[in-house]
């Protein structure tokens, strides 16, 4: 579950960003992850709740963004989506592909002193 | 049940936008640009580890696999097969007890266990308050033993050169696909246990085309930690910078 341990990340990172802009409320945390970020975004969420207790951004909306994966096959440089690392390219049937995007998991934008 | 474990879609104060759906208004107040990954702190951490390796001319190895593949034996045999050819280190890492670090430690090269009670995973930090415990000498080899966890140690850079996936022939060779974020992590796949080969339903080939599915990258060496089986081309995989 390391759910948790990005959950806590998040916030550290959140409250840093708030009190660097002399904010004193954050009321909602807008982040992006991408399909193969290895993150359960429904586990997230729930975690982002217990590690904003007590902090700046208690009770913060969390808008969460998915990214869908995209991959680039190697062997004929077709880009497909894909939702596992195991892409196969629809064109050639490769495995050999690289992933472009989909690893994301990047906090974008706050809202503070609502 | 699903309150606790937190897989229902509907979490209070969460709003979750799918692909290709209509991102919600912004609440009012002061936007805030970031755009900053969030794993930067153990990015920064694990960087600050990466840096002193470097300067110290240190390898560090990050061992990963399923509980019980065979990761300490396989350390075990490797320290004693290299021990005088160059300097070794090892931290241990489980959830709970000095176990690990007694049978390293008996070996004779210096160890540092690490207990994350119920973390999951070595992170960054982590490593980084052993490596203070830890007097390494220049140009040697540091094996980092991870938490036996295929899964999240995938996601925590330590700040190693490489991760060292292992699977032992008792599990099933479909793990690279089920598991498919330690493979796509890894550089080098051993396969362990392979004196059981002749009592088990494992495809040697299967485990590895799968692996390669993942990761076509990834290199392979199978091995018996027991009997020594493989373990040279293990050793010269080491030796030749790595």
């Amino acid at each position: 579950m390391h759910e948790m341990s990005l959950a806590l990340n998040i916030v550290e990172l959140v409250a840093a960003k708030a009190e660097a802009a002399g904010a004193e409320r954050v009321s909602e945390v807008e982040i992006e992850v991408g399909a193969l970020a290895g993150v359960m975004a429904e586990a997230l969420a729930f975690c982002f709740a217990a590690a904003a207790r007590d902090t700046p951004v208690e009770g913060a909306r969390l808008l969460m963004r998915e990214l869908a994966g995209q991959a680039k096959c190697l062997a004929c440089s077709h880009c497909f989506p894909v939702d596992s690392l195991l892409g196969q390219c629809p064109e050639c049937g490769a495995y050999a592909t690289e992933l472009i995007r989909g690893r994301e998991l990047r906090v974008v934008s706050l809202v503070v002193d609502e | 049940m699903c309150d606790s474990c937190g897989c229902s879609h509907a979490v209070n104060g969460v709003t979750i936008v799918r692909p290709g759906e209509k991102q919600p208004d912004h609440r009012p107040g002061r936007l805030l640009r970031v755009e900053e990954a969030v794993l930067d702190k153990n990015s920064a951490i694990a960087e600050h580890n990466r840096s002193f390796f470097k300067e110290k001319g240190i390898c560090a190895l990050n061992l990963v696999s399923s509980p019980g593949s065979g990761k300490t034996t396989i350390l075990e045999r490797t320290i004693r097969a290299l021990q005088g050819e160059l300097p070794i280190a090892v931290i241990e890492g489980d959830q709970q007890t000095l176990l690990d670090a007694e049978r390293i430690d008996a070996t004779g090269v210096p160890v540092v266990q690490v207990n994350t009670g119920t973390g999951c995973h070595l992170d960054a930090e982590m490593v980084h308050q052993a490596l203070h415990r830890l007097d390494l000498a220049e140009n040697s080899l540091l094996f980092i033993e991870n938490v036996g966890n295929l899964v999240c140690p995938a996601m925590f850079d330590l700040g190693e050169e490489a991760k060292v996936v292992i699977i032992s022939v008792t599990e099933g060779e479909d793990k690279p696909l089920k598991y498919p974020a330690m493979f796509d992590a890894a550089s080098l796949c051993l396969i362990n246990k392979i004196d059981l080969l002749p009592h088990v339903d494992f495809s040697v080939e299967r485990c590895r085309e799968y692996a390669l599915r993942v990761n076509h990258r990834l290199r392979f060496v199978e091995l018996s930690a027991k009997s020594g089986a493989g373990l040279a081309a293990w050793l010269d995989w080491l030796r030749q910078g790595h």
